[in-house]
């Protein structure tokens, strides 16, 4: 069967079980396009910018575990997606976008609508080619998807000039079943006698402690880090990228760590002496100081990517390789070693842990006059039984739903952790809803943030997307007006927006629903019924209290035991 | 913690953008490039570089683990750590008087290098040598005037049986 190089390109996505291609069209990719147009398999999803694309698929791989798809034309099609592109790869999210370029006989002539694309990309995209023969279609996506989901993953770029796709210019087809790329071959096994040290240092420790990240979702991990923390009953404590990744509501779980996280979590952090990193790569805003960071543990390390070993923090023992895998064969070393755990000791760990606990760092102080944003998380969680897929934007209402919302399954939180891109949820819902139409999908965001990709509302209405929109609406650029009120005295810099539309007319005019919540004992009811309404995107804009601030908060440079706490919580007595 | 001089060989595969992937890591992650060389090899897919940079030993670590990171390397060696050959070749044009002529072929014999070109005026000096050697020899030209210099930047192999091999290590 001979294909052109479109319907070749039709055809590598079919091979690899693809449903979903999200894009916008353009004179460079008209071929791809006329063969999609063709195909019934496949749906494209329209999107209103291509940053929306890239987002809907890195909201859809999150939340199912596939590489998202993105198809764009040249120029600004592909420099739309830089910032999608940089989200993916720092949250390490399997992505392949495809992008056009001009006709190779133009390349490099600065013609209209000609960008480098694999130049500009390059830093941000786990690898990308320029294709630049027929021949090497095929083989070039078969590489693409081994990159982009093998090892630790991460978003790939195709860039293929339109005279590749020419519907006129047939070649044989032949998708490749195996491929070696001998310069590529990410470890998947650990050597079983460094395992084995690492389960006698683990059943040896006294004050131990688990730090988990977005290594257990994306490793598909979270089956056997569950067995690990139930065999051991030891205290365990999550990134943001690693939430759900362990049940939030079980008892060993200590909630997040880090500039936001709970009391416990980072004390109990400070004062271990074992801590076990899973699938977690020391970012700045889990370590603070790193010369303060658990300056009495031994770290063992768990994590695919050799390079994340000892980036950051020395550790003292690494298992490289597939998290999932070696858990396993840590939990049958663990279960060997299991007697020597001293439970006396761990009792007391537990005492001490307990002790922070009561501290109720998460407290906050009621209004019957002002809606309290973390209430409004807390009342999401009950309405929606703590199922629903979670997306978020950036900021304040970021953090409230990584603390109030109990996450309980992987996959269910969606956010742009490393990165921190304001304009991610919206789309990364869309992603999330078409992956799972029957689940509960709700993005969670702010008024700043949500005006950062509102467009896609647009999209939402013509594929009739029924999520949830909670617009926690201070008025503020939160997170921006909290630090300007703890380091820059009050001087509120461009942090406030003096005109801002009116959510739920501007819902309404993109034929979704508008619900505007104001008066905290609407909320309950309001919220409740908003959520309930089936199959229609409702926008649910709730105007929140301006002077909420997140606690916990630990200072940059400042280490684990200083965080700054609530007033709600600085008059109780520290333990 | 005071910087040292590290010596990298590394194959590439010769595709476009290989070149500036590795020269982007050290732009991005605040590396130094002293010196690199990159040419074919008996392979024509394959490139070979070497590199010389300045850092610490932790930051040599983490360095050889991006490189080894990126796709198109298929393998990298700090020539640092073992046994090794390194040679680097100068090319140096001088303005030479008549009364410096005969200094300078001596100079010439001593650092066993050769004029490979001659004016009235001028002479084209070549010469290969470990670095230290090249230096020395810049340092003994005294007065002489360098119109124009170019260097290789470093070479290296390991010495005896030992090979950068196109499987990458511990991952066949």
């Amino acid at each position: 069967m001979k294909l052109s190089g479109s319907e070749i390109i039709i055809e590598c996505l079919k091979k690899e079980k693809v449903k979903y291609i999200f894009g916008y069209p353009g004179g460079a990719v008209l071929h791809i396009y006329d063969a999609l147009f063709k195909d019934k398999e496949i749906k494209h999803v329209l999107v209103r910018h291509e940053q929306g694309a890239t987002h809907a698929a890195d909201g859809y791989a999150r939340a199912c575990n596939k590489p998202g798809i993105v198809l764009v034309t040249s120029g600004p099609g592909i420099t739309n997606c830089v910032t999608g592109l940089a989200t993916a790869h720092m949250d390490s999210i399997p992505m392949i976008v495809i992008s056009g370029q001009v006709s190779r006989q133009y390349v490099g002539s600065d013609a209209f609508q000609e960008a480098d694309a694999t130049g500009i990309t390059r830093p941000i995209t786990k690898h990308n080619f320029l294709i630049d023969d027929i021949n090497s279609i095929a083989e070039t996506f078969k590489k693409a998807f081994i990159i982009a989901t093998s090892g630790r993953p991460g978003p790939v770029l195709i860039d293929i000039p339109k005279d590749l796709t020419d519907p006129n210019v047939k070649i044989p087809f032949n998708y490749p079943k195996k491929i070696n790329i001998r310069s590529y071959k990410p470890q998947k096994k650990e050597n079983d006698i460094k395992i084995q040290q690492a389960a006698e240092l683990i059943c040896n420790a006294k004050k131990p402690m688990i730090y988990t990240g977005g290594g257990i979702i994306l490793g598909k991990a979270d089956k056997q880090l569950h067995q690990l923390v139930k065999k051991l009953k030891y205290p365990i404590t999550s990134t943001l990228m690693g939430l759900g990744g362990f049940p939030s509501s079980n008892q060993e779980f200590l909630g997040m760590l880090g500039m936001h996280g709970t009391y416990e979590a980072n004390m109990a952090m400070h004062e271990c002496d074992v801590l076990l990193a899973i699938g977690a790569r020391f970012d700045d805003r889990v370590t603070g100081d790193t010369s303060k960071f658990c300056p009495k543990a031994k770290i063992i390390h768990i994590d695919i990517d050799p390079s994340s070993i000892s980036k950051i923090i020395q550790v003292d023992l690494s298992l490289i390789g597939e998290t999932a895998s070696i858990l396993k064969k840590l939990n049958s070393y663990i279960t060997r070693h299991i007697k020597k755990i001293d439970y006396s000791s761990i009792d007391k760990w537990w005492n001490k842990i307990n002790k922070w606990k009561k501290k109720k760092c998460l407290a906050y102080t009621k209004s019957n006059k002002i809606i309290k944003p973390q209430l409004v998380i807390e009342k999401l969680y009950e309405f929606t039984q703590g199922d629903a897929y979670v997306t978020s934007d950036v900021g304040q209402h970021q953090m409230w739903v990584a603390q109030y919302y109990k996450f309980d399954k992987p996959n269910r939180w969606i956010n742009s952790g490393g990165l921190g891109t304001m304009g991610f949820g919206l789309p990364a819902a869309m992603g999330a809803q078409l992956a799972f139409p029957k689940s509960n999908v709700v993005c969670v965001t702010g008024e700043a943030s949500i005006l950062m990709c509102i467009q896609e509302l647009s999209t939402c209405l013509q594929y009739r997307l029924p999520i949830k929109i909670v617009n926690l609406n201070n008025r503020y650029m939160g997170m921006v007006r909290q630090w300007q009120e703890f380091f820059y005295e009050g001087r509120y810099a461009m942090s406030y927006v003096d005109a801002i539309p009116d959510f739920s007319k501007l819902a309404e005019s993109f034929g979704h629903v508008g619900v505007r919540i104001d008066k905290p004992e609407q909320l309950d009811t309001m919220l409740k019924d908003a959520l309930n309404i089936k199959n229609k995107l409702v926008f649910i804009d709730v105007i929140t209290d301006q002077t909420e601030n997140v606690y916990p908060m630990i200072q940059s440079g400042k280490g684990h035991h200083e965080m700054h706490l609530s007033p709600t919580n600085e008059d109780t007595e520290l333990a | 913690m005071k910087d040292k001089r590290y010596i990298i060989s590394l194959l590439v595969e010769n595709e476009f953008g290989s070149l500036s992937r590795i020269a982007g890591l050290f732009s991005a992650r605040g590396y130094n490039i002293h010196s690199l060389n990159v040419a074919p090899t008996n392979d024509e897919s394959i490139s070979r570089m070497t590199l010389v940079t300045f850092c610490s030993d932790q930051k040599i670590n983490q360095l050889m683990k991006q490189l080894d990171k990126l796709v198109d390397v298929v393998n990298v060696k700090d020539l640092t750590q073992e046994t090794h050959l390194e040679r680097e070749m100068l090319l140096l044009k001088l303005r030479c008087k008549k009364n410096q002529r005969e200094e300078l072929k001596r100079l010439t014999d001593i650092f066993r290098a050769r004029i490979i070109d001659v004016t009235d005026t001028t002479y084209t000096i070549e010469m290969t040598g470990v670095t230290d050697k090249l230096l020395a020899f810049l340092t003994s030209l005294g007065e002489i005037n360098i119109i124009e210099m170019v260097r290789s930047g470093s070479l290296g192999i390991s010495r005896g049986v030992e090979s950068l091999e196109v499987n990458k290590r511990g991952k066949k």
